[in-house]
């Protein structure tokens, strides 16, 4: 903490290289003062305007400052000055009611294009929806039948100080956002529970999460990059806790990573997002307990007394899908039965605990499905 | 002293006025609220059912339209549109569906919201059905195609060229009364 | 006088009419309360003090913030205000006492109640208000706390209260003016509270209106703020800024009133622009209604509802910017010196204007994208609230209380005070600016490391203003029990005004004679 006070203390004391730090070494980062430029055309307008804003305040704060530290100097009672006595000069009042109106009217001119900019949302190359969850976001690739979550990576561990802080303390997610260079994205953004507010400086783009309400926004940048953003709607206890990171690639890395979005995807609705039905289940699971079960339990299902279980009319085939489910999850302890868990995919699973209960005169007549066992997984 | 009628007199109208405002605040900022936003496309409102008058048909246009579904307080139904961009002619009628099908082991209702972007679009996108115009009761396990029927208006500004339309899903079962078999 | 103060404590306390007593009353409950709030500030930064989450969870930190807000906005800073409104006003405009002297009484006693019960929903099963002072639905409706329905009880109260406390001030001054005190004599003052007491008349009732209807989405079924039912979470916050942005002149303009009475009097000159301050006021209470949506600038608004809100919110700048001018004119070629309450007028003019500025930036909207609802924002509020509200309410209290009890404080602990409160004010609030732009989101209970540097010095900042209030309190009640007597009725050299005209200490009847005003 010492050491940090004192690179804050140095730092001070070099305010020239505090307002001139980039945006891009972690170093500089720490230090940032100033809005960052970003790496858009709304980013740069939202800040070209605030140093426009900030000059223009910087000149009157002195003028009008300034002249009331002169007054305070040069009419002190205790220079022996008596005091005037006038109250009104409508001259001066008209003036300085006008003035400033006009400086305002200077100042709309650059405001309205910046604010043009924000709102053309209009010919998009893709469309992203961004779903606000607590405390989490959802980026769907409309159209290309891609989405993931995207949640916050720092352990809890990280946040309760029981083990030390990554560097990315609070900026890291499970799966980043991706888009491409020099494309036109527009991120259709909405909420799924409370408002959240989707931000990344670097792209100037803020937009709240509505339920029920959906609005656009949209960026397009030229620099490859990793731009972190967060949520800035008030939305409950995890509010500090689910930032937006998102990744920037060329072209063609970003179209090599949609593609394998793509195909996970496709694999997941073919398995486990797939409704299996009673039949393709049967097949399915026969195959899998050939290979791994009937060495033990034996084809017929009926096990070798003693040593290992019979299935056939077994309690456990014939009881609830979820003890059976947990069995070749969690294995048996002490016992040869090992856990699966690893060694079988969901589809594997769910297609074998089908058979078992419904093979040789089992007859639950229920469909295990691969999303049962992976709900099973995550409840764990 | 004298004055307390005129501190009567004031006290009830200033009274009045604060309860105008109470009543103002609870009975015409929703309704203005919401005529704003007809008006104005604020939120991509879309407005009721819209009955077809004759509308010519623009062939000289094509427009994008883009369907997007989601689902509220993550919903366990399916919910999606069964094609994913059609192109129409503004004043061309058009159908198109969503696939509904409820998950859970329960009977449940839902109501879908929909929104239009750009918002200045929102004015010209006419539907003449939809499943958005009633609740949606669905039993479990069960599944349905949901049609909206639509109409851009041959108004519709020239620099829109692409529509979206988005139906946010929310479970409505514990604001209705009845049974989902009553409802359907 | 007929007759003075009931001896006992309780009858006299408890059932005062006398505005005198209310407003000694509605003063010590401001402080309480902004002792309170202040306290919940300190949790605030201790946790900010680090990264991590050291001290307390992060419901609990968001039940701080929520509870910040609400304390000091509706428990500190509007019952300060309506306490010097109850001394001076009628000392001011030469009438015995407030129009409606019972109502006085209830208008105070609601208070407390109000803030139990808001209060003791932190130690309630579900916790306090953790939706933020701005109770944005449907975080603070389908997603709240079962404790909400106390806050919104706690909330119709002080409506309730503040309401009456305005239509009190507003038939006093309407009606109990001294012969010869026309409209254009008040001082301004009295003429900053009576606007201010009709904007808390049309604005209270919204924000009632605003949680009867949460009120009622979530006990009844209603559907104002849930898209389900064809309602709109966006209309709650058409609801509540049209309140809301009311809300902070309401906060604002009194402490206006106080700076223009102080400022003449240590200058020895009087106010200059009297009649253009007032015009400033009214149309910045007319521009109050019509700018609300400027907090909403991210929520999604047509291009030409956030044109209309930028433009109408940058109008501001000229009623204030006379206000401005209007001050330092006063100074200029007066005979100054600086006593304690000058001290915090000055540091007035100087931070609002600054915190004026930003609020320009702010009304921006491509800029507001990135500042929206980051630490700018907190640094921006904060130098109009603290260094506006509460630096004012601390120059009134040493510029007034003299008249109240007849002693003088101790001008130099009053002069260090306040350079102890500058420095840490902007200690705490300067570097928040910095935080804001480098993109640390407010309300948030923990950070990333690159904030780190900031939040410390914010944080150490915060404290030490913490324990410039204690020194304060410490002066004042060191004043009432052991200060040096005076009884000379101007008390100020430069000081004008019917006020300085009743003995020192102010008698508990005065103006029972009207006097008469050439």
């Amino acid at each position: 903490m010492m050491k940090r006070a004192k690179a804050l203390f140095l730092g001070l004391l070099r305010p020239s290289s505090l307002l001139l730090a980039g945006s891009v070494s972690a170093e500089s980062v720490t230090r940032q003062l100033n809005m960052p430029r970003g790496v858009t055309e709304v980013s740069q307008a939202a800040y070209d305007i605030h140093m426009i804003m900030i000059w223009i305040c910087t000149v009157i704060g002195v003028l009008v400052l300034g002249f009331m530290f002169y007054v305070m100097f040069a009419h002190r009672k205790s220079k022996g000055v008596t005091a005037a006595n006038f109250h009104e000069n409508l001259v001066v009042e008209v003036l300085w009611t006008v003035i400033p109106a006009l400086i305002l009217i200077v100042m709309a001119v650059p405001a309205t294009t910046a604010l043009l900019k924000v709102y053309d949302t209009e010919n998009p190359d893709i469309d992203i929806k961004v779903t606000g969850y607590q405390w989490k976001w959802q980026y769907e690739y409309i159209g290309e039948g891609v989405k993931f979550m995207s949640e916050l990576r720092t352990s809890q561990d990280e946040i309760y100080g029981r083990a030390p802080k990554g560097e990315h303390y609070l900026r890291e997610v499970t799966q980043p956002l991706v888009i491409p260079t020099n494309k036109k994205v527009r991120f259709l953004i909405t909420g799924n529970d409370v408002i959240h507010s989707w931000w990344v400086p670097d792209f100037g783009v803020k937009r709240d999460a509505v339920p029920g309400l959906f609005t656009a926004a949209w960026t397009k940048t030229d620099q490859p990059g990793t731009y972190v953003g967060e949520c800035t709607e008030l939305c409950g206890l995890g509010h500090a806790f689910m930032p937006v990171v998102v990744e920037v690639k060329e072209e063609a890395e970003y179209e090599a990573w949609l593609a394998g979005k793509k195909e996970e995807a496709a694999i997941y609705a073919s398995t486990i997002g797939k409704q299996w039905t009673f039949d393709e289940l049967m097949v399915k699971g026969e195959q899998v307990y050939g290979r791994s079960c009937a060495g033990c339990h034996q084809v017929n299902g009926e096990g070798i007394t003693g040593v290992f279980p019979a299935l056939k009319d077994s309690p456990i085939a014939l009881g609830p899908a979820e003890g059976h489910i947990a069995i070749l999850i969690d294995g048996v302890a002490g016992s040869a039965m090992q856990s699966f868990a690893e060694q079988l995919s969901e589809v594997e699973i769910a297609a074998v605990v089908h058979y078992e209960r419904n093979a040789w005169g089992n007859d639950v007549g229920d469909i295990v499905q691969p999303i049962n066992v992976l709900n099973f997984k995550q409840s764990q | 002293m004298s004055r307390t009628s005129t501190h009567g007199g004031l006290l009830i109208k200033l009274l009045m006025g604060a309860v105008a405002m109470f009543a103002f605040a609870i009975f015409v900022l929703p309704p203005l609220y919401d005529l704003f936003c007809e008006v104005t496309g604020i939120g991509g409102k879309t407005g009721g059912a819209y009955t077809a008058s004759e509308i010519t048909i623009d062939t000289s246009r094509k427009v994008e339209v883009q369907f997007v579904a989601t689902n509220n307080a993550t919903i366990p139904w399916d919910f999606y549109p069964t094609e994913h961009k059609v192109f129409v002619h503004p004043g061309e009628s058009r159908e198109i569906t969503f696939f509904a099908r409820n998950k859970t082991s329960n009977d449940m209702v839902a109501q879908a919201i929909p929104n239009v972007l750009p918002n200045n679009a929102a004015d010209y996108f006419h539907k003449t059905e939809c499943f958005c115009f009633n609740n949606q009761p669905l039993g479990a396990g069960e599944q349905a195609e949901l049609a909206v029927v639509f109409v851009l208006d041959p108004d519709l500004p020239v620099s829109v060229n692409a529509v979206t339309l988005s139906y946010t899903l929310f479970d409505i079962t514990d604001r209705i009364p009845m049974q989902v078999s009553q409802i359907q | 006088m007929a007759h003075g103060p009931s001896q006992n404590f309780f009858s006299r306390w408890l059932f005062s009419t006398n505005h005198k007593d209310i407003g000694t009353l509605y003063l010590w409950f401001s402080f309480a309360m902004f002792l309170l709030g202040g306290f919940f500030a300190m949790v605030i930064r201790a946790e900010l003090f680090q990264p991590g989450m050291q001290l307390i969870k992060p419901e609990f930190f968001v039940q701080m913030t929520t509870m910040h807000g609400l304390v000091m906005v509706f428990g500190a800073i509007m019952p300060a205000f309506v306490g010097l409104a109850n001394w001076m006003i009628p000392m001011m405009i030469g009438a015995p006492d407030m129009a409606l002297p019972r109502m006085n009484n209830l208008s105070f006693w609601i208070l407390p109640f109000a803030f139990t019960i808001l209060t003791s929903t932190l130690f309630m099963e579900g916790g306090g208000p953790n939706f933020g002072w701005t109770f944005y639905a449907p975080l603070s409706t389908t997603y709240a706390p079962d404790t909400v329905n106390y806050f919104i009880f706690g909330v119709h109260m002080m409506g309730a209260s503040s309401i009456m406390g305005s239509i009190n001030i507003i038939a006093t001054v309407m009606n109990m003016r001294a012969p010869g005190m026309t409209y254009m004599k008040m001082p301004l003052f009295v003429w900053t509270w009576v606007i201010t007491a009709f904007l808390l008349v049309a604005v209270m009732p919204v924000l009632a209106g605003a949680v009867t209807m949460m009120l009622m989405d979530i006990n009844f079924g209603t559907s104002f703020f849930d898209a389900a039912g064809g309602g709109d979470p966006v209309l709650f916050q058409h609801v509540f800024w049209f309140f809301g942005h009311p809300e902070v002149y309401i906060i604002i303009l009194p402490a206006f009133g106080v700076v223009s009475q102080i400022i003449p009097t240590f200058s020895r000159k009087p106010l200059f622009g009297y009649s253009s301050m007032v015009y400033a006021t009214a149309s910045i209470a007319f521009l109050s209604f019509i700018v609300w949506a400027h907090h909403m600038f991210t929520v999604g608004m047509p291009i030409a509802g956030e044109l209309y809100f930028m433009y109408a919110t940058m109008l501001i700048a000229v009623p204030t910017g006379v206000k401005v001018f209007n001050w330092i004119t006063t100074m200029y070629k007066g005979a100054l010196t600086f006593e304690t309450p000058m001290l915090f007028s000055i540091a007035f003019v100087i931070l609002f204007t600054f915190g004026g500025f930003t609020g320009m930036m702010l009304s921006i909207a491509a800029a507001d994208t990135q500042y929206h609802d980051t630490y700018f924002v907190v640094a921006h509020f904060h130098y109009v609230m603290v260094a506006g509200a509460v630096f004012s309410g601390t120059a009134a209290v040493y510029y007034w209380l003299p008249k109240w009890c007849g002693r003088m404080y101790d001008e130099t602990m009053g002069k260090v005070q306040f350079w102890i409160a500058f420095i840490a004010f902007n200690i705490t609030f300067m570097p928040q600016h910095f935080l804001g732009l480098a993109g640390m989101p407010r309300r948030y209970s923990d950070y990333g490391l690159q904030f780190t540097d900031w939040n410390m010095v914010s944080s150490i900042g915060a404290f030490l203003y913490g324990g410039a209030q204690l020194l304060f309190l410490y002066n004042v009640i060191r004043t009432i029990g052991w200060g040096k007597p005076i009884d000379d009725p101007q008390v100020w050299e430069g000081a004008e005004g019917l006020e300085w005209t009743v003995p020192t200490p102010a008698p508990f009847h005065t103006f029972s004679t009207p006097p008469v005003v050439k």
